[in-house]
């Protein structure tokens, strides 16, 4: 049995879950049908986790303002483009929900950075944040968006805004679209034959014969 | 709670064993091989990698997208469960001193979760004080350990290349996979400046080695338990097979209070609270084997008085609960620029490093007295929480598509930048030797319980010039090798006294051991060369605690060695009738 074929076999024989099944798929439209439905997530998780995570699903701590304003400011952060979606596309917004109740330290810096935004947007233009036009908003994003050219009187609002820009990659670039923006190949079995040729020639690398021996290597073309 | 009273199993065992990790697993292994019947106690809940992994897990489907929480320190999906902080399981740290305590509550212990690194010690490891005269030579020697190795390659599978070096001993090795990308830029640099680079030795299945056990499908997630057994873990490899015997009962949440003695002095069986029903619960045995880990072992026999042993089981010593160490670590980040706006390929390889730096220099010409060895980390990995944070600090210090930024930002130019910089960051860990000292230790707190009414650990340890030395060390070699590459150290280059030189606390590494060690003279140990005690001769301790130093190698080979070769002792002294 070649060895593509083995990794199936034991994918098939082995699991009680189709988690595997279901990544091999992706790759190979002759998976038999059998494969179970996906288990699940009690599966892998402890009961007091479990009970943890539906507290922290359900509790609201951000109003119904504040989660427009982020998402305002998410979009700002990651927009569409020829690539991919929007922070909103991605459910960022939810995302922020989320990490405001599993890192409660988020709580004070978020709600406070927003009100600190809304004031400063009422001083200029006598309007919060979120009802700004765009080029306002953008006006005022840019006051806070450059750390090492931000004026004194910004750096709360650029803490701020860094905290934003940081949680929302993190939203966006672990969901689907984002994983797929960025160009990660991975999470699938596979049979790894090292760094491609192409790629070794690109940096002018090579493995060593001692390498090429000693390391296992699988036919390409199984 | 309803009226307390004791339950006593009327069944009596060959063997009591409390934990089922490396050293509690490989007890149960080769006992049950043997015919004998065990009972396996276990603090934790099940767990079969196979059922319970995360593995293949995208990030999207954890809410936290993959970050930490105090029952996965290591990360949502990680393989472990609990770890710094359980509720209800206080432990104390002295003023002044730093410990961090990682347990995992489930079968298999931390072998679900480790980082598969799994390394000889070599002959000079089992006798530093007669190369450098500090702590203690172990009783054995590499001769005596070396046919236990060979036959855990054997047995449990580690991938890796015979190098002939005199204090990383050649083993029974898979073929290692081909280094990374950056792995070559690093082999390259390393080399260059005198660092030497070789395949790293992890106990992951390049190829298939029994019907039992997959293969490895490169999907780096070794951190989460391999649902294919590809990688070794206790759970799947050694507690599995032995309860496929039928001679082992497995009893989980099962928090073991105290080894029981006879007036004789001797073990006859252990007593726990079952976590489950808050019951208490004894189960009697011919011999106790304790593998809780090395702290936890050690609070055992500390909490284990009687009249015959007052100052604890196995303690006529008093060095129950010292010299315990754990493995020195500091880190160091940068960026590659040469690797930026990389072309995108499947790049998760195995979980874990594949390649290593071993200890490679001489001692007496440093100003300290143990090695390290250096990990590598990099790649283009699975995007989880935490993805590019910090950006701020790296978009305005180098040209994006040949253009200055200003760092920062926002918009469809930070897109391009979360493009542009993937895939581009390495990390350099060092793992070294501490030197084991008796005013290094553990002690039961006068005043503390936890929720089961078990006296905790109070922890006195602290790091010592040596470590501190080497840690500075560790530290100009990491830079030299990311200056020798091109690389833009990012993290980890601004060290001082105030932040202990780089290095993580005590305890942080999770290599902890040393807390009942062997020794030749029962004054200052409390274990024979078998693993047994000097003072009661049917109680074992295989893991981690009995290691007299441990070398700047993950720990875990020996342990599963040392168990084997205490466990097959034990076989053979009760065939003998001397247990």
């Amino acid at each position: 049995m070649d060895r593509r074929k083995s990794i199936k076999a034991l994918v098939v024989g082995t699991l009680s879950t189709g988690v595997l099944i279901e990544a091999c798929k992706t790759d190979d439209k002759k998976q038999p049908d059998q494969a179970q439905p996906a288990t699940a997530d009690a599966v892998t998780r402890m009961p007091e986790e479990q009970v943890a995570d539906k507290e922290l699903r359900e509790e609201k701590f951000f109003t119904s303002g504040e989660l427009a304003t982020i998402t305002v400011l998410g979009d700002i952060i990651i927009p569409r483009d020829e690539v991919s979606g929007s922070a909103s596309d991605a459910k960022v917004t939810e995302f922020i929900e989320f990490m405001a109740n599993d890192k409660p330290e988020f709580r004070t810096p978020l709600r406070g950075g927003l009100r600190w935004l809304d004031l400063q947007c009422l001083n200029r233009y006598e309007k919060q944040f979120r009802d700004l036009d765009e080029k306002q908003q953008l006006e005022m994003v840019d006051e806070i968006a450059y750390p090492a050219k931000a004026k004194p009187e910004f750096k709360q609002g650029v803490a701020f805004f860094t905290l934003m820009r940081n949680l929302t990659m993190s939203g966006f670039y672990t969901t689907e679209m984002g994983v797929k923006d960025i160009g990660y190949l991975g999470n699938r079995p596979n049979q790894w034959n090292g760094v491609p040729e192409d790629v070794l020639k690109q940096y002018n690398v090579a493995y060593s014969e001692k390498e090429l021996k000693e390391c296992v290597s699988f036919d390409k073309t199984a | 709670m309803g009226d307390l009273q004791i339950k006593k199993q009327t069944k009596k065992y060959d063997a009591v064993i409390v934990g089922s990790g490396a050293g509690g697993g490989m007890a149960a292994y080769v006992l049950a091989g043997a015919g004998l019947k065990v009972c396996l106690l276990e603090a934790g809940s099940m767990f079969d990698p196979a059922t319970n992994s995360s593995q293949l897990k995208n990030p999207w489907e954890s809410p936290r997208r993959g970050a930490r929480t105090k029952y996965r320190p290591f990360g949502d999906f990680d393989g472990a469960y609990h770890g710094w902080e359980i509720d209800g399981e206080p432990y104390i740290k002295a003023e002044g001193t730093k410990w961090d305590w990682f347990r995992a509550r489930m079968v298999g212990g931390r072998t679900n979760h480790w980082g598969r690194i799994s390394l000889r010690f070599g002959p000079k490891d089992f006798k530093r004080k007669s190369i450098d005269g500090l702590g203690d030579d172990w009783p054995i020697g590499y001769e005596d350990v070396k046919p236990y190795y060979d036959k855990i390659d054997r047995l449990i599978g580690v991938f890796g290349s015979n190098e002939g070096l005199p204090n990383d001993p050649d083993g029974i090795f898979l073929p290692p996979p081909r280094p990374r990308l950056h792995e070559l830029f690093i082999k390259k640099a390393a080399t260059g400046v005198g660092v030497p680079v070789i395949p790293s030795r992890l106990s992951i299945l390049t190829k298939q080695i029994n019907k039992d056990r997959g293969a490895c499908f490169f999907c780096a997630q070794c951190g989460r338990s391999c649902k294919v057994y590809g990688d070794f873990s206790s759970s799947s490899v050694l507690v599995k097979p032995a309860l496929a015997t039928g001679n082992v009962d497995l009893i989980t949440n099962a928090m073991a209070r105290e080894v029981l003695t006879g007036k004789d002095g001797l073990a006859t069986g252990v007593s726990y609270i079952d976590k489950t029903d808050l019951q208490e619960y004894q189960v009697y045995g011919k011999t106790v084997i304790l593998a809780a880990s090395t702290c936890e072992t050690a609070r055992l026999l500390l909490n284990s008085k009687s009249d015959r042993h007052p100052n604890g089981l196995a303690n006529e010593s008093d060095v129950v609960g010292k010299y315990l160490h754990d493995s020195t670590g500091a880190g160091m980040g940068a960026i590659i620029p040469t690797l930026f706006d990389r072309k995108r390929y499947n790049e998760d390889g195995v979980g874990g490093l594949h390649v290593y730096t071993p200890w490679w220099l001489d001692n007496k010409k440093l100003d300290f007295p143990r090695g390290y060895h250096i990990e590598y980390g990099g790649g283009m990995g699975m995007p989880m929480y935490g993805f590019n944070w910090g950006i701020e600090d790296i978009n305005g210090k180098f040209l994006v598509h040949g253009k200055q930024k200003e760092a920062g930002g926002y918009g469809k130019s930070l897109k391009e930048d979360n493009r542009y910089f993937y895939g581009a960051r390495i990390g350099m860990a060092g793992r070294g030797e501490s030197v084991a000292r008796r005013d290094n230790y553990c002690e039961i707190d006068p005043t503390t319980v936890d929720r089961y009414g078990i006296p905790v650990l109070r922890f006195h340890v602290k790091h010592s010039e040596y470590e501190f030395a080497q840690a500075r060390h560790m530290k100009q070699t990491f830079q030299e090798i990311f200056h020798s590459m091109g690389a833009v150290v990012t993290h980890g280059n601004k060290d001082s006294a105030a932040n202990d030189w780089g290095l993580d606390n005590p305890g942080n590494v999770i290599h902890e051991a040393g807390t009942v060690r062997m020794g030749s003279d029962p004054k200052t140990s409390a274990l024979n060369k078998w693993n047994q005690a000097h003072d009661c001769r049917n109680l074992f301790c295989v893991d981690g605690s009995s290691f007299v130093s441990q070398a700047d190698k993950n720990i875990t080979w020996t342990i599963l060695a040392l168990s084997m070769r205490a466990s097959e002792h034990i076989v053979e002294e009760m065939k003998k009738q001397n247990i």
